[in-house]
């Protein structure tokens, strides 16, 4: 059962994140991302951390992808011109992708003493989760409180218009 | 095969490299600056899922707490990145990042 809600779920993940990589459209990737994203909360489930699940669909697949899939709208985004690219990103990058994947692995093959997973092990409750966060971590939550309120105070300076009504191009060959 | 039994967690961690790589070479190859950023939120992904496996490997509660603060200093990247998105679209009618070369507008 375990592992049958594993290979599917993992599977599930592996696909929409190769689905991101191939399509060529951005609404096609940020729909692929929010199959990575909801597969990732199932996972959460089986790893025990029952809020993180909770959260990952309602922050990651809810809200940031709302926020995607609304810029991409918004912005009309079209088909992506497939160009070479970079030689550095040829040339350094890919290998270093291959060689950061190939340590990574063989770390973790040869690791010893890794447990299990299932659903009926241990979960850590919300509670647990926010008697931490609320009495020891209580200065990092609200400075991150103040960093999400900064957060929206520079996306809303960031996105309007300089001068509050849209511009013109008669305008803008005067202003310079 | 027995197909009750219990998924060990290097296959996690495995995945959790997976995804994180996905997200480098998305990085990559992609030449659309919302799709570039996607990747980025790829990558965040596959480390999450690295922090929530080791959380559950030594039973800490602290490791899921990252997890936390990575969502939300996530959500607060994503606001002021798409932000900076449209600003540059406003400037330069454009998503490609090849023809996003320079620093001013």
């Amino acid at each position: 059962m375990h592992l049958i809600l594993f290979v599917v779920f993992a599977g599930f993940c592996l696909a929409g994140a190769i689905n991101l990589l191939l399509q060529s459209h951005p609404i096609n990737s940020a729909l692929s991302l929010i199959v990575v994203m909801t597969s990732l909360a199932v996972l959460y489930l089986m790893l025990g951390a029952e809020f993180l699940a909770a959260a990952q669909v309602i922050v990651y697949a809810g809200a940031i992808m709302v926020l995607f899939t609304f810029v991409v709208m918004l912005l009309n985004a079209g088909q992506e011109e497939r160009t070479r690219g970079s030689r550095a990103a040829h040339l350094v990058g890919f290998p270093a992708v291959v060689a950061i994947l190939a340590v990574i692995a063989t770390v973790i093959l040869h690791a010893q003493g890794l447990g299990t997973a299932s659903l009926s092990g241990g979960i850590t409750t919300t509670e647990e989760l926010s008697t931490i966060l609320f009495t020891k971590l209580l200065l990092p939550f609200e400075v991150t409180s103040v960093l999400i309120l900064i957060a929206i105070l520079g996306a809303v300076a960031l996105a309007r218009h300089e001068d509050g009504e849209p511009r013109e191009p008669e305008e803008r060959t005067s202003g310079q | 095969m027995n197909l009750s039994q219990e998924v060990p967690l290097s296959w996690f961690l495995l995945l959790s490299a997976a995804l994180f790589a996905l997200g480098v070479i998305g990085f990559l190859i992609k030449r659309n600056l919302i799709t570039v950023f996607m990747s980025i939120e790829l990558m965040l992904n596959g480390v999450n899922l690295s922090f929530v496996t080791f959380a559950h490997q030594w039973h800490a509660v602290k490791g899921q707490i990252f997890v936390f603060f990575v969502m939300l200093v996530a959500a607060a990247e994503a606001a002021v990145g798409l932000a900076i998105i449209i600003a540059v679209f406003r400037a330069r009618a454009t998503l490609a990042v090849d023809r996003i070369d320079l620093m001013k507008l």
